[in-house]
């Protein structure tokens, strides 16, 4: 089938981007999106111009690395996938498809559809672990039994690959479900209520320091979260901080 | 606690908080009103109770204008806020495909509201302290009934009242349920809330809805 | 011994570890803080290293090419983890753990290092459970365990199918809670283009910010390549895209040995080619084999009929199936380990039977799993006359609880509904048993620097058993290198400070900065990927599932010839000194151009089959493979000399005090 692309390019972050059209011919639908774009490239490259830059990884959904705008929603149409999963058997001959990076002030692009996510990781960095040094003589691991459904909450919560669909879908480039996904995991588990009232707190900090916007519980971020990580979440993480403050 | 102020999730407790108030508020408002339909005598004396019961006047009156204005400075901040979160805006944007479009549009339906507020204070509130405090008429228990029906005499007034009944509907319906969430509640209760949030959305501004076409069809013959 | 010193421990086997740390010297906290550490890649091993290794006091410095160490491959695993626990009290034991994994590794690994990674699998499963990790539970709030391939207990701890994803964020939390305290200096999106050695000893690193494409020296007191496998130089794997070999080649290059490194394993179960545009292998995990069973038609005009699509699979007859992992090996059936499962279904598609259109598929079938579910269900549910489809309904559902994203998964990939057709499955290249060569402390050839998890050839001899990779790393990173780095640290107290502006810097940067600018001005008409997929394919066709004298002579040729074309013909678009994804490839498939003819050389070495590496030369007449200990229970070690092809064999020969050596037998 034959595809018209229209892309966001940016040669680097301190030059102005601007959308620029591609068409492709002969794509099938058992290719994936991304192998979609290693034909612009190679088409590219061989016509000497410099290919399109764009961010991908283990191309099987789990490393978090993608991230693309893809007809105004994140990772593209279909859902629970992320962009690198996304085949083009869900477009149709003649699309146009428009790709963008996330956008988000917080996430300002480095090249083409690259963009920097270090918000992210200075939010963890802020309060996303439990204090315990590697001794090998932690307490055994079967000590603390743990309800099966804390335990299984905790696991979706933490299933969050920290692709930032959730601040691209969102109208205000809110971080809270990325944010509450963290806090949640470890609010759930006992080993992680000892420093739960500290954790909130600093990671809430970070995440407004960041420059995301505010939660107006659209729930976009829910429903284009690749690992349908739940609003629940969200929730708890406003129940854990609001309990943090007046406590503290 | 000083934390609490600056951060994102209090601004938003404080939204979900002055919003349930504005809430609370309507259910008094709409019943009151609908007095105006039942009985007038009832509602003359309701009003005049309301008018001049000096908890009412000196402690509810602030508390309702304060709620009123943190709401709206509340949300318009939010929403100036959220602006600049996403300073390259999108090409293409399709909010439509994940999210409601009342709850993308809150400042929206809020402005407009607020708004017709300012003209629903402009036609009694204005006029009450006028008649009160500045012509310093006397008390006069009956007025208020007379003084309701004719507000509705003019079609462009009523209309006027419809359509911001409606956006506060729309306002409502997202918001409503909106504030359990950001204080923090959502579990196995969720969807019955979620019901009852819908049900009052629509039901109360249907009844000022209500209440404003039955005045308009029935104005006060002298 | 001679130059390798393998510097096992001596006493008895289970009691070496704990005498070894014993004896090892100890830095004082004091001076730790003066020590510097440079940790490359940040997966299960390197994450789990840079944060212990912080923890302890040391300044750690980590480096990866992905945006954040999150992102590391060690994230796509998917099974589990075993660990020696026994806490389904069915009899495992540390030994027992011991010998499945020598045993799955067809006798090719040191005992002493597989010894201590069963010792210390229990510690890893407390700690992590300690760092919040959510591993799967019963409904008593204990933890839960299920089985994998080619043992026989129960001990393999999940978190349902992303088991490396929860286990590398709990490290990555480890590491920002480092990172937080200002431990550790983490940079992301940068790439390690070559090791600094200054008198003898690893001194640090010349990086490339990846961004900025600015070059950067930086020194440390010691270097830890954790930088995974080299799986990627047959294009098509299960590997991420950006998985490359450069940290351990370039290491390799300045003097560390490189062992075994035709040792590749090719996972029995992944999504099939689909065409010429495909650019990555998806794995259907191992689990999968526990209840769906492989077959292909047993004549081959069936098989015809099916690739052209005249004929269904569902439409055929069950004695016109062959179900030739059971037929072969009745004792294990489809349970058989990976390799033997993998040369399995190349044979049969080899001689023809293959189901896809390319001709390199059979089918993973449900069908019959399904019934047995649905008929179990309906008993226990009082279902007295349940009819088939009814049946059917109840075994889809618990199929789908079992396996529910696996199946999404590949109809997502494929197109087609698992539960009604069966899968289409073929091998693929999966992970790399062969690495860098370590002693028992983990430290390469070269003094001070070091190697952990899939980087190093330690412990999985020439074939590895599911849910041992993430053991290893983990291993490596927590339990194993925060001791025996500081033993040799304990000399550094007084070094202080590396300085970068060395003689031994600035001749490193320039060889990274002339290797750069010789990719750029190579004015040619081919791609990267050109090169990498021609290369793919000749590892492949002659390096792959098995292997001959010929071939592997044919591949060293080809290879050789390959590269010289590729540094005179690739174009590099772009700009060095920007952001550049070509030029990053470029630099990582340079690179695959001279590991892939040391594997072939490799191969060719190794007249024997054992494990993944099968030689049709060398095989029983029931067509399995025939092991030669008496001339090759050695670990190949390569001495780098120039070009590949001058590179020198040492042999570190295998000692087997503790278990016999056997033929494996899953017949």
């Amino acid at each position: 089938m034959k595809i018209y692309l229209k892309i966001w390019r940016q040669k680097d972050a301190s030059t102005k981007g601007k959308i620029v059209d591609y068409t492709l011919d002969g794509i099938e639908g058992d290719m994936s999106f991304l192998e979609m774009l290693d034909i612009l490239n190679e088409d590219l490259i061989s016509k000497g111009e410099v290919p399109v830059e764009f961010d991908h990884d283990c191309r099987e959904g789990i490393c978090g690395t993608c991230s693309l705008q893809i007809n105004g929603r994140p990772h593209g149409p279909d859902r629970l996938i992320t962009a690198c999963q996304l085949h083009m058997r869900s477009f149709n001959d003649g699309d146009t498809i428009v790709i963008e990076p996330f956008r988000a002030k917080a996430f300002p692009v480095i090249k083409d559809l690259i963009v920097d996510r270090n918000a992210f990781e200075r939010i963890q960095q802020a309060g996303g672990f439990i204090s315990v040094n590697t001794s090998g003589n932690t307490i055994d691991a079967n000590t603390i039994p743990i309800r099966k459904e804390n335990a299984d909450k905790a696991f979706n919560a933490a299933a969050c690959i920290g692709c930032g669909a959730c601040v691209a879908a969102c109208k205000n480039a809110s971080a809270m479900l990325f944010t509450s996904a963290k806090v949640s995991q470890f609010a759930l588990l006992p080993q992680g209520r000892i420093e739960a009232m500290e954790r909130v707190q600093n990671m809430v900090r970070q995440m407004d320091l960041e420059g995301f916007g505010n939660c107006t519980n659209t729930g976009a971020c829910e429903v284009e979260c690749p690992k349908g990580i739940s609003l629940e979440n969200i929730a708890r993480m406003n129940r854990e901080y609001l309990s943090a403050s007046l406590k503290g | 606690m000083s934390s609490l102020i600056k951060s994102s999730i209090a601004r938003k407790v404080v939204m979900a908080l002055s919003g349930l108030f504005l809430v609370l508020f309507l259910v008094l408002h709409v019943t009151i009103n609908l007095t105006s339909v039942i009985s007038p005598d009832t509602f003359n004396e309701w009003s005049h109770f309301m008018g001049y019961n000096g908890l009412v006047q000196y402690i509810m009156q602030p508390i309702l204008i304060i709620g009123v204005i943190v709401h709206f400075v509340m949300g318009i901040v939010l929403e100036l806020q959220n602006m600049q979160a996403r300073t390259i805006k999108y090409t293409r944007y399709k909010g439509a495909a994940n999210s409601p479009w009342v709850s993308r549009n809150m400042i929206i339906t809020g402005l407009v509201v607020l708004a017709f507020l300012g003209l629903h204070f402009y036609d009694f509130w204005i006029h009450e302290m006028t008649y009160k405090y500045i012509e310093v008429h006397p008390e006069d228990p009956a007025r208020y009934y007379t003084e309701t029906v004719e507000k509705f005499a003019p079609i462009w007034r009523t209309v006027l009242y419809i359509i911001s009944f409606g956006l506060l509907s729309l306002h409502l319906w997202h918001g409503f349920a909106s504030s359990f969430q950001s204080m923090g509640l959502n579990n196995k209760y969720t969807p019955y809330i979620k019901s009852f949030t819908k049900a009052y959305a629509l039901v109360v501004p249907l009844v000022f809805v209500f209440i404003a076409i039955y005045h308009h069809l029935n104005p006060i013959t002298h | 011994m001679g130059i390798l010193d393998s510097k096992i421990p001596s006493g008895p086997l289970a009691e070496k570890w704990t005498k070894h740390k014993n004896d090892i010297d100890l830095v004082n906290p004091a001076n730790k803080r003066n020590i510097d550490i440079i940790i490359v890649g940040t997966g299960l091993a390197g994450g789990s290293a840079a944060a212990s290794l912080a923890e302890l006091g040391y300044n750690v410095k980590t480096f990866c090419y992905q945006d954040s160490p999150r992102r590391a491959h060690s994230i796509a695993a998917q099974g589990g983890i075993n660990a020696s626990k026994n806490y389904q009290g069915d009899g495992d034991s540390d030994y027992r753990l011991f010998y499945d994994t020598v045993k799955g590794g067809d006798y090719r690994s040191r005992e002493a290092n597989v010894y201590r990674l069963a010792e210390v699998s229990g510690n890893i499963i407390d700690q992590c459970v300690s760092q919040g990790v959510p591993f799967a539970r019963d409904y008593g709030g204990l933890l839960d365990n299920r089985s994998f391939g080619g043992v026989l207990v129960s001990r393999t701890f999940y978190a349902k199918g992303q088991t490396g994803q929860q286990l590398l964020l709990g490290a990555y939390a480890a590491m920002n809670r480092q990172i937080h305290r200002g431990k550790i200096k983490s940079y992301t999106r940068h790439e390690m283009l070559d090791l600094v050695i200054v008198d003898g000893k690893a001194r640090g690193i010349i990086a490339r910010n990846l961004i900025t494409g600015e070059i950067e020296r930086h020194s440390a007191h010691a270097v830890v390549i954790a930088s995974g496998g080299y799986g990627n130089l047959f294009f098509l794997s299960t590997y991420a895209m950006g998985a490359n070999v450069m940290a351990a080649w370039r290491t390799h290059r300045r003097g560390a040995f490189f062992a075994n490194p035709c040792f590749t394993q090719i996972h029995p179960t992944c999504i099939p080619v689909s065409g010429e545009h495909q650019s990555k292998l998806t794995l259907m995990s191992e689990s999968l084999r526990n209840d769906g069973r492989i077959w292909v038609p047993k004549r081959s005009e069936d098989a015809k009929a099916i690739r052209e699509g005249k004929l269904k699979p569902t439409q055929l007859k069950e004695e016109d199936r062959d179900y030739y992992l059971e037929r072969r090996y009745p004792a294990f059936g489809n349970l058989v380990p990976r390799d033997v499962a993998s040369r399995a279904a190349k044979e049969r598609c080899d001689a023809g039977y293959g189901v896809n259109k390319t001709g390199e598929a059979v089918f993973l079938d449900f069908d019959a799993a399904i019934m047995r579910y649905g008929s179990e269900k309906a008993l226990t549910s009082g279902l007295k006359n349940a009819d088939n489809a009814h049946i059917r309904k109840l075994g889809e559902e618990i199929v789908e609880a079992k396996y529910g994203n696996l199946f999404q998964m590949y109809e997502k990939i494929v197109d087609e509904n698992p539960y009604k057709t069966p899968m289409m499955i073929y091998p693929a290249v999966h992970y790399t048993m062969g690495g860098l060569w370590v002693d028992y402390n983990l430290q390469t050839t070269i003094p001070g620097c070091y190697a952990a998890g899939e980087a190093n050839f330690s412990d999985h001899g020439a074939n590895r058993l599911g849910a041992s990779a993430l053991m290893q790393g983990l291993a490596d990173g927590y339990f194993v290198l925060p001791y025996t780095i500081g033993d040799y640290l304990a000399e550094d107290i007084r070094t202080g400070p590396i300085p970068t502006d060395s003689e031994e810097f600035n001749k490193a940067e320039k060889d990274v900065l002339d290797k750069i600018n010789k990719l750029m001005s190579a004015k040619g008409s081919n791609s990267v990927d050109y090169y990498h997929k021609k290369l793919g394919k000749i590892m492949w066709n002659n390096c792959g599932m098995s292997r001959n004298a010929k071939g592997l002579k044919e591949a060293i040729q080809e290879i050789a010839a390959l590269r010289k074309d590729f540094w005179e013909n690739v174009k590099v678009p772009g700009e060095a000194n920007t952001k550049n994804q070509e030029l990053e490839k470029a630099g990582r498939v340079a690179d695959f151009l001279e590991i892939g003819e040391l594997f072939a050389m490799d191969a060719l070495e190794r007249n024997e089959s054992c494990g993944g590496h099968f030689r049709e030369e060398y095989q029983t007449p029931e067509g399995e493979a025939l092991r030669d200990d008496k001339n090759f229970k050695f670990v190949s070690a390569w001495e780098y000399k120039g070009d590949p092809k001058d590179a020198k064999l040492h042999k570190e020969n295998l000692i087997y005090e503790n278990i016999e050596l056997k033929t494996r037998s899953y017949k």
